[in-house]
């Protein structure tokens, strides 16, 4: 699989450590009333879906950088590729 | 018919016209008392156990495609009961029993072989580790023998004794592990449960589950809506995909491994080798092949193929330990889709649903369950109460701290 960087440009995967779900991004409140429950869902379950999947990719052999891959779980074909700071940014996350 | 050394000879003489088909292939029935989801493995042991054990009738499995052509018919065939964490061995110990048994039981030859499995070690703190591992293996009477680098010399001279970073130490042999024949142990289960009523219908997909007040009812299918009691889920990699259906979320990823095989040679290695330090796993079939693999390719797919970097990867780990492999032509890769759980363990519970089930999680390790994980999760459709060497395997475990991290890996699938 060929990881198109936003910044470096096309990148072999191997080059790449996997994270999981990019909604990972997404960190509970740990000082809501729920957080325990909120960090049991966010910690351990999945939808792992079969078709169009956004994920956490890290450039570890490169500028180690983490990026937003969005690819299909069924095909490997991926469709997009973002900064992971840019994303979370856009949740408004971050500074 | 009986299958028997007779049945063989009577065949002979009458020009092998007499065999007939191993399974019926019936038409759905409008409802049953017990559905299993999946053709595979599992969910053909569940449907057997169901009516051997539980003297339940009314039972169907629903396989999307053909038995036998998930994970059990894709896998590396070794089967073993060498575990340490009390969650897991003695479930793991009625497996081998399980399959020490199987071909007698069912009147089917799975090719069933033990072997022995011998797991190398590399450094000091491995083999302490082994060790332990050894002892816990004795407390279920699974059979552990260590041994040091001239035990292992004796078995195995061609191993790559001095590699620089990863010299083979000794070895933790297991000598009642080994290997039996995939397609058998579905073809051999699927038979034996047909004989006991189980209706097997093939290219039924499930796609919707019928539930109402937080009780199922049925389910729909490509082949209409077929109503049940009681539903258990035994889909492998497809876990994800149909408990979602039932509005679950899993604590699981789908991820492929990949299994290798070389050309046909005499025989060379007798049992099954892992290098753990180098991911990588062999034995020789009984048809000459040498069957191999290693990790898996570690992220998220529902593709039933993998990629090559992993290929590189095992391939040098094969090199790495047994060098003479490079000699070999390899014959064909394929890559299986395997659920693999937070912790590396897997799950045989109810759901908060009542009336449906799920058994998965297996991670690159269920073949070896298959007799267990059947017999286990027909006692818990049957009785509603978990069997008692599968207590852990509950589903809730992540939330209540009773995590079975068998590999100490922690809560990243991806790394079991
Ligand atoms: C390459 C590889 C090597 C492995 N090596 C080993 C090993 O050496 N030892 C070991 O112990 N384990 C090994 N495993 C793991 C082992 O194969 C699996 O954990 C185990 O086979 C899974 O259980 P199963 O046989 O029931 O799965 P499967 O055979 O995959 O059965 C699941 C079935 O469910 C069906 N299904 C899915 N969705 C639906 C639906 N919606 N409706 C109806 N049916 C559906 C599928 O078609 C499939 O037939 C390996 C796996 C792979 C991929």
């Amino acid at each position: 699989m060929i990881i198109n960087h936003p910044l470096l440009g096309p990148r072999d995967a191997s080059e790449f450590t996997y994270l999981g779900d990019a909604s990972l991004i997404d960190r509970p409140d740990w000082q809501s009333e729920t957080a325990q429950d909120e960090f049991h869902d966010y910690v351990y379950l999945r939808d792992n879906p079969a078709g169009t999947h956004r994920e956490l990719w890290f450039h570890e052999q490169g500028d180690r950088s983490w990026l937003v891959v969005t690819r299909n779980t069924l095909t490997h074909e991926i469709l997009a590729t973002e900064l992971a700071r840019d994303v979370a940014r856009k949740m408004g996350r971050g500074k | 018919m009986r299958y028997s050394a007779l049945a063989i000879l009577r065949q002979v003489l009458n020009g092998h016209r007499g065999w007939g088909p191993a399974w019926r292939d019936p038409e759905p029935q409008s409802d049953y008392d017990f559905i299993v989801i999946g053709g595979g493995g599992h969910g053909l042991a569940t449907a057997y156990y169901l009516a051997k054990e539980h003297g339940a009738a009314r039972i169907a499995v629903l396989e999307k495609g053909w038995i036998g052509g998930g994970n059990v018919g894709r896998n590396t065939t070794i089967i073993r009961a060498n575990y340490l964490l009390d969650g897991n061995q003695p479930f793991y110990e009625l497996s081998l029993k399980l399959w020490e048994n199987l071909e007698q039981d069912l009147n089917y030859n799975a090719m069933v072989s033990q072997r022995g499995i011998l797991n190398l070690c590399h450094t000091d703190s491995q083999r302490d580790a082994y060790r332990r591992r050894g002892n816990a293996m004795m407390f279920t009477d699974s059979g552990a023998e260590l041994l040091d680098a001239e035990g292992v010399r004796a078995m195995y001279p061609f191993l790559n004794f001095d590699n620089a970073r990863f010299p083979i130490l000794g070895g933790l042999l297991h000598r009642r592990g080994g290997t039996a024949r995939h397609d058998g142990v579905a073809w051999g289960y699927a038979r034996a449960a047909d004989q006991r009523g189980v209706d097997i219908i093939q290219n039924c997909e499930v796609t919707g589950f019928r539930i109402e007040n937080g009780k199922v009812l049925g389910v729909e299918t490509t082949r209409g809506y077929i109503g049940a009691k009681k539903v258990g889920v035994a889909v492998a990699g497809s876990s994800g995909r149909v408990m979602g259906q039932a509005g679950m979320r899993l604590p699981i990823e789908s991820h492929v491994l990949q299994a290798f095989v070389s050309e046909g040679l005499k025989p060379v290695l007798d049992g099954v080798i892992t290098y753990g330090a180098g991911h990588f796993y062999i034995s020789q079939s009984d048809k000459g092949g040498l069957v191999f693999g290693g990790d898996i390719d570690g992220y998220n797919t529902y593709a039933q193929r993998g990629n090559l970097p992993v290929v590189e990867d095992v391939v040098e780990g094969g090199m790495a330990v047994m060098p003479m492999i490079g000699r070999t032509r390899l014959l064909r890769m394929w890559g299986g889709v395997m659920d693999m759980s937070m912790d590396g363990s897997p799950f045989i519970d109810h759901t908060g649903i009542e009336g449906l089930y799920f058994n998965g999680g297996w991670c690159y390790g269920g073949f070896k369950a298959t007799p267990a994980s059947g017999f286990c999760f027909a006692h818990l459709m049957a009785t509603d109460r978990p069997h008692e060497v599968a207590t852990g395997y509950r589903l809730d475990r992540f939330k209540t701290g009773r995590m079975i991290d068998e590999r100490g890996a922690g809560a990243q699938p991806n790394l079991h």
